[in-house]
């Protein structure tokens, strides 16, 4: 088994900070695995504005912000990348086996990074009653189709939840010439920032419906119009309250869930409620080496958080192993 | 045109056990399927239980047929190498009192024969099932119950029944039939197909097919169960399927394991006249965690990644298989509710029996090739055969769908064996079915779909026509 | 009457009341930078937008090229200008920052890409 000073698993923002301040403080021996084709993460799909006001207060899209760290990683040789490459499984002693094509590889590191991101919270997690025609995505999702191949998901929209993602893809399938209905929000304020409520709804004239829930998803085959209502303060729903409307596509964005599958199979203490780890210090789990940063620490609103909090996980990761030896 | 010697109606469990067990034999076999695939109807939504055999009438069709299909599936499972494990039954009652129910339920099903019943104490159930609430005094252990994947057995069973020789048409419904002189004329928008003899396994819908030959003397009322996976971080919070005391509607709400590793909570009843209905309920959920958490108090909420709904073919109470004789030849197998996975593969030697009886002569054939080679799915080997397997082929080291650990080798295979949408990839794979719902791997997948069948993107659906995914494309504009 | 709006220059998101006078406006208050208040006055005279969206691409590692335009376009021209972006094919490699379309849709600004696509390396 090969061991490594350093591996860190997730080629998006988060990783790419981290190998980017552990070289700086000395490490040399450093893997980044990414199981894309290509570094940047979610950024890649993220194609409107809005990222790098802090960080390098100017504003980028999402592959712009990615590209200025790719480029600076690709520049410095003792940062190994292995692309198509899907960590499987992590022990507490920090083994770490991954997939490639063609290989499945064990090694063992003195630390571990853990930059894996966040996913979607799900329809079926907020739990939409009705039926289960196709139709129904996680805007994230209908963010990539759309970004990434070309694909339209979806003509007649509504949209649950008022995340990031969910109003930014109102805007983005308004511009693709699909019509956006309504953003249906359960809470009292959208979740999202407000000038994404300006810039992607008002700007265009969509509905946001505040303090409603989704009652009821109709069609078999494909979505064919959704039941709403508007919800008291216990978010229960108002009788007589109930409305329809057709469409053929619903989009979920509900927010997003740290991805921690693997530092919870190592045995770190994880937070149940939020899919967090619990860390004894900033970004270090409950065992000693293993790293956490980025979205899979915690769900940042911007990209220029992942990068601070990321450039500190990797200098604590290599202040852990220079203590370490 | 060819005139077939039987015509199975339906390709779900039953169909398919049917048509599989029929290719032992010198006979020409066609099975119809409405849907883009097999197992898209009742058979993809079940508990996936091979029923003991218990809490059936001791007279019952169904109870007989239960504890001979628990037997048969073992060898079956090995032949087809589908993942079959015997996990065992907790029937639990809440009460000392109601222990003379559980002694009831243990006499009525020795009468059928169930082997190995006993009841246990609260000592026993302390040490064996350690989350269960500390509340319960004593069950019922049936230690012949087991656990299969009603899809994939499906899917296997009908790829070996086409290795025999079965020629399955999907996408063909029968609108129509007449009957002549040879038999039968079956009609589907694309073609006719003449049979000798029919069968009619047509699950939710086998009362319509029955009433075009004109016996109409049961109706198809379907009742609907709604269940509710959790995330395999739970796998082993029980370990054993534990049952309440039944009520005489339903088996009650159980805590499912499955053989994909999600425990699985349900399934509700509730009658309905829709055979399209398929929605869930804010009152399923509640009703559902309120039943299991008064077993296994620490399941949460939190931990539910998915739900649906099936329907549940009742016709009466127990199942009705018999040749009609007011139109000989054609033989209805309908009412397959619970335990109709189990009992399966009984029902389909029985049909066979009937066949016989009924005038069709079922020589063996020289060669039927019984086994197939179990399919892979990396996410159920150790690692040591996964390095061996990528070695063999780069592709299993390409993972697409990561939440379940499925690569794009696992989805060509099971695109070139069949599957033809989506969900036809999921149920033979998991690709998608994992906490992420497809987030991350969809369109991965869709593009193997592709690139497999030579489908423009816009013809890539869910489940066949009317459920595509994409509705307009860039290239296309 | 006053007017309000919300800055959408930054995350922050102020909200910005304007005094306007006629076509233009005297005053603006609620700004935390002076980037809102020359925003404040564009979005009241004539509201500006960045149109980011992609271009199909063909040949290309990407099949989709994410683009800019190079400075903000009348807002109720997005939906026109959208119709002009549906017809680009690039086939050339571009580099991040490259110009795909000079003069873009005539509203004399360019549209540039924001990611690098090559030709594929044939392997
Ligand atoms: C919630 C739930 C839980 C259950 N749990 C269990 C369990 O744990 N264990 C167990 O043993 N049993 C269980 N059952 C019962 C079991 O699922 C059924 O008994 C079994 O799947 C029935 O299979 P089938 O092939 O008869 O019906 P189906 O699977 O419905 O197959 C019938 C097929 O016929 C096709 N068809 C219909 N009309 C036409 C036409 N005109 N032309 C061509 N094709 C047509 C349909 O599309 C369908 O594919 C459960 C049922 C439900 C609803
Ligand atoms: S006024 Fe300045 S601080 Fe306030 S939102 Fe606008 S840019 Fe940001």
């Amino acid at each position: 088994m090969r061991s490594r000073e350093l591996v860190i698993v997730g080629g998006g923002p988060a990783g790419l900070a981290a190998a980017l301040a552990a070289h700086e403080h000395g490490i040399r021996d450093i893997l980044l695995l990414e199981r894309d084709q290509c570094l940047g993460g979610i950024l890649n799909q993220c194609i409107h504005p809005g990222f790098g006001l802090h960080y390098f207060k100017e504003t980028l899209t999402g592959p712009e912000y990615a590209e200025r760290f790719i480029q600076r990683v690709l520049a410095i040789p003792e940062i190994e990348i292995s692309l198509r490459s899907f960590a499987v499984k992590l022990d507490s002693k920090k083994t770490l086996t991954y997939l490639t094509p063609g290989k499945l590889e064990t090694l063992s590191a003195r630390a571990v990074i853990m930059a894996t991101g966040c996913r979607e919270r799900t329809r079926e997690m907020i739990h939409i009653p009705g039926t289960r025609p196709a139709g129904i995505f996680p805007a994230g999702l209908a963010q990539k189709m759309i970004n990434l191949e070309g694909w339209l998901p979806g003509r007649e929209i509504v949209i649950v939840g008022s995340g990031d993602i969910g109003l930014i893809m109102a805007r983005r399938l308004t511009l693709e010439g699909a019509r956006v209905k309504a953003v249906i929000e359960i809470q009292k304020e959208s979740r999202g920032l407000v000038r994404n409520v300006t810039q992607c709804l008002e700007d265009f004239n969509i509905p946001l419906y505040l303090r409603h829930r989704i009652v009821k998803i109709h069609g078999r085959n494909r979505v064919e119009k959704i039941e709403a209502a508007e919800v008291n303060d216990e978010l229960l729903e108002i009788p007589g309250s109930r409305f329809e409307m057709a469409c053929d596509t619903l989009l979920v964005s509900v927010g997003l869930i740290p991805e921690n599958e693997l530092i919870e199979m190592a045995g770190a203490e994880i937070d149940p409620a939020t899919n967090t780890p619990k860390t004894e210090s900033l970004n270090h789990t409950s065992i000693p080496g293993l790293f956490t940063c980025g979205n899979a620490f915690k769900i940042y609103d911007l990209a220029d958080g992942v990068t601070k909090d990321s450039l500190l996980a990797g200098q604590q990761a290599a202040e852990f192993i220079r203590s370490a030896s | 045109m060819k005139t077939y010697d039987v015509c199975i109606i339906g390709g779900g469990v039953t169909g398919a056990a049917i048509a599989r067990e029929l290719s032992r034999y010198r006979v020409s076999i066609a099975l119809l399927e409405k849907e883009a695939e097999l197992a898209f109807g009742v058979s993809k939504s079940n508990s996936g239980i091979i029923h003991p055999g218990t809490q059936n009438p001791p007279d019952s069709l169904k109870g007989r047929l239960c504890v001979q299909g628990n037997r048969l599936i073992r060898s079956l499972a090995r032949e087809l190498g589908v993942h079959f494990v015997e996990v065992g039954e907790l029937i639990v009652i809440s009460d000392l009192q109601d222990l003379p129910q559980l002694q009831a339920i243990k006499a009525d099903a020795e009468k059928l024969g169930v082997p190995g019943l006993r009841i246990v104490d609260r000592a026993w159930l302390a040490e064996h099932e350690p989350n269960l609430s500390p509340d319960i005094p004593a069950a019922l252990f049936a230690p012949t119950a087991g656990i299969i994947s009603p899809y994939r057995l499906v899917y296997d069973l009908a790829e070996n029944a086409a290795r025999n020789g079965v020629e399955f048409f999907t996408g063909h419904p029968v609108m129509g039939i007449t009957r002549v002189e040879t038999g039968f004329v079956l009609q589907t928008p694309q073609r006719n197909f003449h049979t000798r003899f029919v069968i009619n396994a047509a699950g939710l819908f086998a009362d319509e097919i029955s009433r075009l030959i004109g016996v109409d003397d049961f109706t198809i009322t379907p009742r609907l169960g709604e269940e509710y996976l959790l995330d395999k971080k739970r796998e082993f919070t029980t370990h054993h399927l534990i049952f309440p005391l039944p009520t005489p509607e339903s088996k009650g709400i159980l805590i499912i394991k499955t053989s994909d590793g999600n425990p699985m909570i349900g399934p509700t009843a509730r009658s309905t006249t829709d055979k399209t209905d398929l929605a869930t309920t804010d009152e399923g959920l509640r009703k559902v965690l309120q039943n299991v958490q008064q077993l296994v108090p620490c399941l949460h909420e939190r931990d539910i990644i998915a739900y649906f709904a099936g329907l549940r073919p009742a016709a009466g109470d127990d199942f009705i298989i018999r040749h009609e004789g007011r139109a000989p030849g054609f033989i209805n197998v309908v009412g397959i509710q619970s335990p109709g996975l189990t009992a399966a593969p009984a029902i389909a030697c029985m049909v066979a029996g009937l066949l016989k009886k009924a005038g069709l002569t079922l020589h063996r054939k020289w060669f039927f090739h019984g086994r197939r080679p179990a399919s892979v799915h990396l996410f159920a080997i150790p690692f040591s055969q996964t390095e061996k397997l990528i070695q063999k082929d780069p592709a299993y080291g390409d993972i697409v769908c990561r939440c379940e650990m499925v690569s794009s080798k696992e989805i060509r295979d099971a695109i070139r064996r069949g599957a033809k949408t989506l969900d036809g990839v999921k149920f033979r794979t998991r690709a998608q079915a994992g906490r992420c719902h497809g987030g991350f791997c969809t369109t991965r997948i869709m593009k193997i779909l592709m690139d497999e069948l030579h489908l423009p993107v816009m013809a890539v659906s869910k489940r066949g026509p009317g459920s595509e995914l994409i509705l307009g494309s860039r290239d296309h504009a | 009457m006053n007017k309000l709006m919300t800055c959408i220059e930054c995350p922050k998101g102020c909200r910005l009341t304007l005094e306007p006078d006629g076509s233009h406006v005297l005053r603006v208050s609620g700004h935390k930078c002076p980037k809102g208040e020359l925003y404040a006055k564009q979005e009241f005279e004539n509201p500006l937008r960045i149109l980011t969206t992609s271009v199909l691409a063909e040949g290309l590692t990407l099949k989709m090229i994410p683009v800019k335009t190079s400075q903000p376009i009348p807002k109720a021209k997005l939906l026109e200008a959208m119709e002009q972006i549906r017809r680009i094919k690039v086939q050339c490699p571009v580099n991040l920052g490259e110009v795909i379309q000079a003069n873009f849709g005539n509203f004399g600004v360019d549209l540039v890409a924001t990611r690098s696509a090559q030709k594929p390396k044939v392997s």
